[in-house]
């Protein structure tokens, strides 16, 4: 867990106390919209088709049970009773009042959560690997430098105001599951030949309209020097950045057109004029916020407990342990996701009796601690192995113990046009047809590893882009047709996936899905080759075959 | 569907209506031949020419306190002048969300 200080408590209140003012003066009609929309978006507050939204920041997927029954609380308090978590590690509410916001915002703040770098043209959350601080053969522990980065960006005058929004993701692990290359500042944390740690920096990455994965900029920058390096990049962006197109905007154009020898040169040439500046890390700062973060006191547990022994002999559990149950650094403890992607549900949901829910359950079994990934599921990092078989009991009548992580219907959606102004087409009822059609846990596992995202537009929150099956909303004649890819992936070896063919119909997309993973099952040379392995293989062809063959 | 932004030149094709979110609450609502708003579409002013359409949104883009983000939008008008939302997105809008089985 990590212990906010006073100075961010006391700014926390007084942004709270600053909106509840804005929103008084905007209600009054003093604060025009026009005048209110940058104030608003600040403090994580969109405008949807139905609603305000609100978009909360959970940094580095790090929430104590305290702060997930205070999310619970806005859900039911000011909200419909639920919440929907994100690729970005944050919370959306869908359905807040603007007037209620200021109240919202406050009972938040009274435990340290806040909407700051949730939206707007500045540096947003730093996201980290959820599973940071418990991941077998970590570097260490990459909150720590998100948590520098983050105090660091918060409200400073080069991270406010940038030509367009600024996304920087860490990863400490051999396996990214931050998705480090789709963002404008990837950092590996790794270390060099004399043992010394630091950053391997990667710049450019995005999706969107015009998709790119992160190039390599610097293969290893020494941690002291991490708020320097990324300052330099902001100022070469910041000087070079074009604030006449918004499309162009993005860092990643920028590399594009520069190309990554040319904006390498300028950033260090830029971050040689700042070398020995006030941004160098002091080892008495980095271990500051080292100590905020704090660990569990683990015991001396056995790598295999009776209780689990026994119930290995239950395949229902077994099927979930193996699932959603990943190996902890410390011996006798475990990782467990819980998967947010019931089957028929819309991906990433939760009600505040769930939250309650696994607050309490955390309490119990994870030393009070909850973590939100990427994929839009939430995970207990620190589940002692002898408590498995209760909390896979207590989980599962919470809805919460479906065992399809990472597989085909662990589906990642943005909300699409059910609630987004910017949507063409709607996602989050074909994420549900989809689960159904593979709601059978035997196929879905025989199937393996396959990652689908849906977004409803080009905007790309829900990752299509890299998605193993990628779903793109498209508008044709009033009607809702959806492009599709393949070969994605988001990880380590991200590439964009390849479109197959003409978009197809609202109707045929899950018949399409299916033909797609019913040719991938009669490719692959053996049960171990993962889908995007034989696509990798094979290429597009004869899935594209499969497909519009009959259409 | 159509960007509220692409609106700026207006030129409607049929029956119409100016549609917006109301401020303190963000809930859809529907610009009344009074002058005010109703979430309810049946309420709605209905203008059928290009330039009515442009005299009622500038009256309520005007009425910034009320709703924001006016825009017009198509409606149909059925059978006993029942009128239906023009496409799927100002359905949505109006009948909410097409997802079956809410968490909740
Ligand atoms: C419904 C309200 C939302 C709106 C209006 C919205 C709007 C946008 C826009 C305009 C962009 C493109 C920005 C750019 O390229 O500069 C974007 C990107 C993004 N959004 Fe959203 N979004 C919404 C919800 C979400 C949700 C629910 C998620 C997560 C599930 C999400 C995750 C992302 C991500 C990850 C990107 C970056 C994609 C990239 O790499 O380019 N957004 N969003
Ligand atoms: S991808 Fe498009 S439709 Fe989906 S949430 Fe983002 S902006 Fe909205």
């Amino acid at each position: 867990m990590y212990a906010y200080d006073e100075l961010d408590r006391t700014l926390i209140n007084e942004r709270v106390s600053e909106f509840r003012d804005q929103v008084k003066r905007r209600l009054s009609g003093e604060l025009t919209e026009d005048e209110f929309k940058m104030l608003r978006l600040q403090n994580g507050v969109y405008l949807q088709l139905h609603a305000y939204m609100f978009r909360v920041a959970i940094p580095y997927g790090t929430l104590s049970s305290k702060q997930l029954r205070r999310l619970a609380h806005v859900a039911r308090r000011y909200d419909r009773g639920y919440g929907h978590f994100t690729t970005r590690q944050n919370i959306q509410f869908n359905w807040i009042k603007l007037a209620e916001l200021p109240d919202a915002l406050s009972d938040l703040a009274e435990v340290g959560i806040h909407a700051m770098q949730t939206s707007g043209n500045n540096m947003r959350n730093v996201t980290s690997d959820q599973w940071a601080g418990v991941a077998p053969g970590e570097v260490e522990d990459p909150r720590i430098w998100s948590e520098i980065l983050r105090q660091h960006t918060t409200l400073h005058p080069e991270f406010s105001f940038l030509p367009r929004k600024f996304k920087i993701a860490i990863t400490a692990s051999e396996h990214d599951r931050a998705a480090i290359k789709i963002h404008d500042i990837g950092l590996r944390l790794h270390k060099n030949a004399d043992g010394e740690t630091g950053f391997e920096v990667l710049v450019g990455g995005g999706l969107g309209r015009t998709p790119f994965i992160a190039k390599t900029i610097k293969p290893f920058v020494h941690g002291r020097d991490i708020l320097s390096y990324v300052e330099a990049i902001l100022r070469v962006y910041n000087q070079y950045g074009r604030r006449d197109n918004i499309y162009k905007a993005r860092i990643k154009i920028l590399v594009h057109e520069l190309g990554i020898e040319k904006f390498a040169r300028e950033v260090d040439e830029e971050w040689r004029q700042m070398s020995d500046s006030a941004l160098t890390l002091d080892h008495s700062v980095i271990d500051e916020v080292r100590s905020r973060f704090s660990y569990p006191a683990y015991e001396k547990l056995p790598h295999m407990p009776d209780e689990l022994k026994q119930a290995a002999h239950d395949p229902l559990f077994e099927r979930w342990r193996k699932n959603s149950v990943a190996p902890h650094k410390v011996q006798g403890y475990s990782i467990v996701t819980l998967s947010l992607k019931p089957v028929g549900g819309p991906p990433g949901d939760a009600t505040a009796d769930q939250m309650d829910a696994v607050a309490d359950l955390a309490d119990k079994y994870s030393f009070g601690e909850i973590r939100v990934g990427h994929e839009q599921n939430l995970a207990l990092p620190h589940v002692a192995k002898r408590d498995l078989p209760q909390l896979w009991k207590a989980l599962d009548r919470l809805g919460l113990a479906t065992p399809n992580v990472n597989l085909v219907t662990d589906i990642i959606a943005c909300p699409g046009l059910d609630y987004c102004s910017l949507a063409n087409a709607r996602s989050i009822p074909i994420a549900q047809e989809l689960t159904r059609r593979f709601a059978n846990h035997d196929t879905a596992d025989m199937i393996g590893r396959l990652h689908i995202n849906i977004s409803g537009c080009i905007n790309a929150c829900g990752h299509h882009h890299v998605g193993h099956i990628g779903i793109l909303g498209v508008e044709k004649n009033g009607e809702e047709f959806y492009q599709i890819t393949i070969g994605g992936r988001a990880d380590e070896n991200a590439q964009m996936g390849v479109l197959i063919g003409p978009a197809v119909p609202y109707a045929e997309v899950a018949d399409v899905i299916e033909d797609i993973v019913e040719a991938y099952l009669a490719l692959r040379d053996r049960p171990e080759e993962l889908f995007v392995d034989t696509v990798k293989r094979l290429g597009v062809e004869p899935f594209k075959e499969r497909v519009y063959a009959t259409r | 569907m159509t960007s509220p932004l692409e609106q700026k030149k207006i030129r409607i094709m049929g029956p119409s209506v100016v549609t917006a979110n109301r401020t303190w609450d963000g809930a859809v609502v529907y610009r009344t031949s009074e002058q005010g708003w109703s979430t309810v579409l049946s309420d709605a002013a209905i203008v059928s020419t290009s330039d009515d359409a442009r005299a009622l949104l500038a009256e309520s883009v005007a009425d910034d306190v009320g709703a924001v983000g006016a825009y017009i939008a198509p409606v149909e008008i059925k059978e006993g002048g029942v009128i239906k939302p023009g496409n799927l997105r100002e359905h949505i809008r109006s009948k909410g969300l097409t997802i079956d089985l809410l968490p909740a």
